[in-house]
């Protein structure tokens, strides 16, 4: 299993007129051939920021970045972040393809989809309109759509929205990529599509072999598809783990509170929703401590001072399973296993 | 699309129809009996009497209304036996203050006045667009600045201002494009005679133009960047430049094109101030002459025909939409 990402405490920031807004604050983690790497967390936390900084989708000059992305990329490694434009770009839908969260907005609506499936091959094969062609018809095929020489023709506007993701997917596949980032793939649509389109994802990277790199907000699509999750809040990843750890185990209150908030069908019809009481920190101004303990409903295991006066360090207790908390492990263990009841 | 055309088309027709009859009506109730306006000082009862009959205003609204119109298709005579005279089709009526027919004098001045609205809509979209573009990209630098000083200067500055002080610093101080005293000539016959007539006029009505259109762009080619589709070229490794020329202009010309067929309509003889200042014989100057001399026949021709231009302007922005938007159902 070869490594094809590796984000190595990536902070991405932007100036605004309110102030510098953190958005991802200190992110690791690598993705290998033929794995699902999840990040999960709620809107704001960074996930989306992380994902579109592997593509160098920040807008030139309006984020400042640090850190190194390094995603492999003809035979080696290129950092996103000190690359060239140019050099990013060969790189794009070539080495690293992305889909979209809205596959309704994400497709030019004046192109016929077999056209923008095959700039997609053009962009780095120039010149070689045939194949793109050909490749554009055999890819929607690939993805389930029936009559592709006919859809190839047709207009986003003539497709259901699960039928877009699908193109969405099958234009990700034109340069046969090795890593694909799908941020929030299946959040647009019904639910019924959604198994579809994961399904879908799933049987492509094996036939591919290739790393996903997943984000979303729904924790049942993590338990789903993926091998090991990243839970994110306010630009920090604060707890990574293999999916039953996180699952199962999980070591951090806010990971906790979303596996408790999650809808249950055996749950009795009176029973409220657990959400997690109060509203994630702004990003221009973090708590100087740990950024989740104004909503910590744990903070009395812990030293609240430090929670409030320093960012815990991202530490394991197992091996492959990380937390940032400074609830000591003996009370989170008794105090977590009680909420885990409940959650099961 | 040519079930959409024709019904179009059709409809278009019942709407000139519709504004020829409102226009007509308006004209007919006039507080003034339009055969004495065909004499001047020297008119005695007999001659006035003896016109209502030869221009027929005798006759009641409905039927006036009716020559009128089959005059257009089969043209009209006027007067009988040897005083007869007649206006072939299309006949848009009788101007006694020229004693010419409305149609000589429409032939004589609408080339002049698409010249100038097609020579003007060419530079202000080429400018407008060009600087719009060139704004959205370079946003918030100096090309955005100073193409926002133009725009504040082009919509803030009335023609008559643009075009006097082109007039006078260009044509009599510097003396680089000659004054077009000498009429219009076409571009067929004299192609340099034709562009140093038409610079100036072109120039001035596009400054105005060129500054809305320069506004628009800029805020439509900004806000079609920002759009998901245009992020997903990007991530499909799409060279920037493509993306802005290719992905982003293809969304915003049909806007724009709507915009440019409806302004350029309305050029049809609204140019008044442009035409009155560059001298220009065009149709805005023919309306106003006509207005100033009670030559009401003529003002009833060009008033119509402004709305008919306007109107299959509509049509045509109409199908070429149709052509630029594929989700616009034909």
């Amino acid at each position: 299993m070869s490594e094809l990402l590796r984000i190595n405490d990536l902070h991405v920031a932007f100036p605004t007129d309110d102030g510098l807004v953190r958005a991802v604050d200190g992110v690791s983690l690598s993705v290998s051939q033929g794995e699902t790497v999840a990040i999960v967390g709620e809107s704001g936390s960074g996930k989306t920021v992380t994902s579109l900084s592997v593509m160098g989708l920040h807008k030139k000059g309006s984020a400042e970045m640090s850190g190194s992305i390094s995603v492999a990329h003809d035979g080696g490694f290129l950092d996103v972040i000190s690359a060239s434009e140019e050099e990013i770009r060969s790189m794009r839908g070539r080495s690293v393809a992305m889909i979209f969260q809205d596959p309704m907005s994400a497709l030019h609506p004046y192109y016929k989809i077999g056209d923008q499936l095959a700039e997609a091959y053009l962009v780095h094969n120039p010149g070689k309109k045939k194949e793109a062609a050909a490749r554009a018809v055999e890819m929607l095929d690939l993805v389930g759509i029936s009559e592709p020489v006919q859809r190839s023709k047709e207009f986003p506007h003539q497709f259901s929205g699960g039928m877009r993701q699908r193109v969405m997917i099958a234009m990700a596949l034109m340069n046969s990529p090795k890593m694909l980032i799908a941020d929030e793939p299946t959040t647009a649509l019904d639910v019924t599509v959604q198994a579809q389109i994961l399904t879908l994802l799933a049987s492509l990277q094996k036939e591919f072999n290739m790393g996903i790199l997943l984000i979303t907000h729904d924790l049942g699509v993590v338990a789903q598809v993926s091998e090991s999750v990243n839970v994110m809040y306010a630009g920090r990843i604060v707890e990574q783990g293999s999916v039953d750890d996180i699952f199962y185990n999980p070591m951090q209150p806010y990971t906790l509170g979303l596996l408790k908030s999650v809808p249950r069908i055996s749950a009795s019809g009176s029973e409220r929703l657990k959400a997690i009481p109060g509203q994630p920190p702004s990003l221009i101004s973090l708590p100087a401590g740990c950024a989740f303990a104004p909503r910590c409903e744990y903070i009395k295991f812990a030293d609240s001072k430090a929670c409030a006066t320093q960012i815990p360090a991202l530490v394991g207790t197992q091996p492959g399973h990380t937390s940032r908390c400074h609830i000591d492990e003996s009370k989170r263990q008794a105090s977590f296993a009680e909420a885990m009841k409940e959650v099961r | 699309m040519i079930g959409f055309i024709s019904r179009r088309m059709f409809f278009a027709l019942l709407t000139i129809l519709a504004v020829s009859a409102v226009v007509f009506a308006i004209f007919s109730f006039l507080p003034f009996d339009p055969a004495t306006l065909t004499c001047g000082q020297k008119c005695t009862p007999q001659i006035i009497a003896g016109n209502r009959i030869k221009l027929g205003f005798d006759k009641p609204i409905y039927e006036q209304y009716w020559l009128f119109l089959s005059g257009i298709f089969v043209g009209r005579t006027y007067g009988s036996g040897s005083a007869a005279f007649s206006c072939p089709a299309p006949s848009f009526g009788y101007s006694y203050n020229q004693n010419a027919c409305v149609t000589d004098m429409i032939k004589e001045s609408l080339p002049v006045t698409i010249n100038l609205a097609v020579g003007a809509l060419i530079i202000w979209m080429v400018m407008g667009v060009g600087l719009g573009v060139l704004a959205a990209k370079f946003k918030n630098k100096w090309p955005d600045t100073s193409s926002s000083v133009f725009v504040l200067l082009g919509t803030s500055l009335p023609t008559f201002v643009t075009g006097l002080a082109l007039l006078i610093w260009i044509s009599i101080k510097w003396k680089i494009v000659p004054m077009s005293l000498d009429g219009y000539v076409s571009v067929l016959d004299n192609p340099a005679r034709w562009f140093m007539y038409f610079i100036l006029p072109w120039i001035t009505l596009a400054i105005a133009y060129a500054a809305l259109y320069t506004r628009f762009t800029r805020a439509a080619v900004l806000d079609t960047l920002g759009e998901d589709y245009i992020r997903t070229a990007r991530a499909k490794g799409v060279k920037e430049g493509t993306v802005l020329f290719k992905h982003t202009l293809r969304a915003v010309l049909a806007p724009i094109v709507t915009m440019a067929g409806l302004d350029f309509a309305g050029l049809i003889g609204g140019a008044i101030i442009t035409e009155t200042i560059f001298n220009l014989p065009g149709l805005a100057r023919l309306t106003l002459r006509s207005v100033y001399e009670f030559d009401l026949p003529v003002v009833l021709a060009t008033t119509i025909l402004a709305a008919v231009i306007v109107i299959v302007m509509n049509l045509i922005v109409d199908m070429f939409y149709a052509v630029l938007d594929p989700r616009v159902r034909i």
